[in-house]
């Protein structure tokens, strides 16, 4: 019997030792909480349980319209996304590879990236309707700046020795740049990308939750209005899970392109 | 490189950056005077000049304003009290360390604003909901800088302190606390800083009040020179409180 109890805590502690184990044990204790609160202490018009957002998920997908608009947000996404990287890296090439405009733009794309863009959406969504278009422009002017930034820093940290040492050796410019330049430039590009890609997502979703006549807002709106906790949560869920996979999509990607460093 | 050739580079960049943003003014001012864009589009710079003049004058900001001010206020201090509070208890232990930092590493990784909705279905479309999304936001950068703060104070200071016989209270005082302030103090600029963001971005999105109301107000209405006007104004809130920020953060840095 005692033996037994011994063995029990051995086994307790090193379950409990493991850095893992705990953070899922954490999550699961967090997701109790919940379900027993949301089940026996708050009003269900305000707050599901977990067990019952999952249940719920497959009325969510039925939902007339709903698919297409996760799908409209999605692809809204990806060419914002694109849209932000082509012109973001261009754009931070050209502040970065010379000195004088370094120092003439780079104050005034940071005096730019510093404004608080949100106070321009009511204005964008006027101009370009309550379509696609503004929720890419939006989204798009949210991830360039980041990426820039980063493509400047990426550029400027390269030692005067490498370019020298090219340049002797009888390098062109564009050799330049593809050998020293564009290898030392990936590592904060990447992680300018994933800056750009955090900030692309929120301008998207801000300019689909603010457009309430279609979309993902119309469905947030229609499902707050029709306390209708599990299809909202469920939604929202759908997002987040969405937001975390390109995170760590990106993650991966950088990882895979900056293995060539060793340091 | 020389010290004339640098003054010239200089004086040359400052010309670019004048005339660029110059340029910007003279397309804004051509496009409404000579190429015909819609009035309504995009409203001429000296009328946005009048209507910003009227909006600072009539002194009509006022209630806008105090009701962002507000709400960050409360958010903000919503967020510190958690944030520095849990930050400190996890930073205490190596283990919670190791288990609560990656957590919450990686739920700050969400875009928050989807908890907008949420929040308007638990404290409705009033103030409630947006000092709820500030606080969420500022709570991350705050946790995570506080861990990271108190979390990497050298072992060495402590086990120093400890032997020269400093009390818990000392030990705080005067080792802990310098040594996690610069990190805990860009933690709460940061912090500051994105929940204006997210308080003036859900005041735009479902609200009665604030000035991202007003902004969404006057859209809906049309009345789009004014609105240039307040969209200058919240341009110039945010800088302004900006400035005073990270002027209070160099000074904590400092001593």
């Amino acid at each position: 019997m005692k033996e037994n109890s011994q063995r029990d805590a051995v086994v307790w502690r090193m379950l409990i030792g493991r850095v893992g184990v705990a953070r899922l044990a954490a999550v699961v204790a967090a997701l109790l909480f919940w379900e027993v609160a949301a089940r026996y202490r708050v009003d269900p018009q305000f707050l599901s349980p977990p067990s019952r957002i999952v249940l719920a998920m497959p009325s969510l997908f039925e939902t007339p319209g709903v698919p297409a608009a996760l799908w409209t947000a999605f692809w809204e996404f990806g060419v914002a996304f694109v849209i932000a990287v082509a012109i973001g890296l261009p754009v931070g090439l050209a502040i970065g590879l010379s000195r004088l405009s370094r120092q003439s733009f780079m104050p005034i794309v940071l005096l730019l990236y510093g404004m608080p863009q949100i106070v321009i959406l009511p204005l964008l969504v006027l101009w370009l309707g309550i379509g696609p278009l503004s929720k890419i422009t939006f989204g798009a002017s949210h991830g360039v700046f980041p990426i820039s930034i980063a493509v400047v820093a990426g550029v400027q940290n390269i030692q005067p020795i490498l370019m020298v040492a090219a340049q002797s050796m009888g390098a062109r410019r564009w050799q330049i740049f593809r050998w020293v330049i564009f290898p030392h430039m990936i590592p904060s590009f990447f992680a300018g990308m994933r800056l750009g890609m955090a900030g692309v997502l929120l301008g998207v979703l801000l300019a689909e939750l603010y457009v309430s006549a279609a979309g993902i807002g119309y469905f947030t709106l229609m499902f707050t209005q029709s306390f209708d906790p599990s299809r909202l949560l469920g939604l929202i869920a759908v997002l987040a899970v969405m937001a975390i996979a390109l995170n760590v999509a990106l993650r991966r990607a950088e990882l895979h392109f900056a293995r060539w460093r060793t340091d | 490189m020389s010290a004339p050739r640098k003054q010239h580079e200089k004086l040359l960049s400052r010309g670019l950056q004048f005339s660029f943003l110059l340029g910007l003014l003279l397309v804004w001012y051509l496009a409404t005077a000579r190429w015909g864009v819609s009035r309504i589009l995009l409203p001429a710079p000296a009328t946005v000049w009048r209507e910003l003049d009227d909006v600072l004058r009539s002194g009509e900001f006022l209630p806008h304003l105090r009701v962002t001010l507000i709400e960050l206020a409360s958010a903000f201090a919503i967020a510190c009290t958690f944030g520095l509070g849990s930050g400190y208890l996890i930073s205490r232990t190596r283990y919670a360390m190791a288990v609560f930092e990656p957590l919450l590493a990686s739920i700050y990784s969400v875009p928050m604003i989807l908890l907008l909705p949420l929040y308007v279905l638990f404290f409705g479309l009033g103030s409630g909901s947006k000092i709820a999304l500030g606080a969420t936001v500022s709570f991350f950068p705050i946790v995570l800088s506080t861990i990271a703060g108190f979390g990497s104070v050298e072992r060495i200071f402590v086990t120093s302190a400890r032997s020269m016989g400093a009390s818990n209270a000392q030990m705080f005082r005067y080792v802990l606390l310098p040594a996690a302030l610069p990190v805990v103090v860009t933690g709460l600029r940061m912090g500051f800083t994105i929940a204006l963001l997210a308080i003036l971005g859900s005041e735009t999105i479902a609200s009665f009040a604030g000035l991202g109301h007003k902004i969404a107000q006057l859209a809906e209405a049309m009345e789009t020179a004014r609105m240039f006007a307040y969209i200058a104004f919240a341009v110039a809130i945010v800088a302004i409180l900006n400035i005073i920020t990270t002027a209070l953060e160099r000074r904590v840095k400092l001593q």
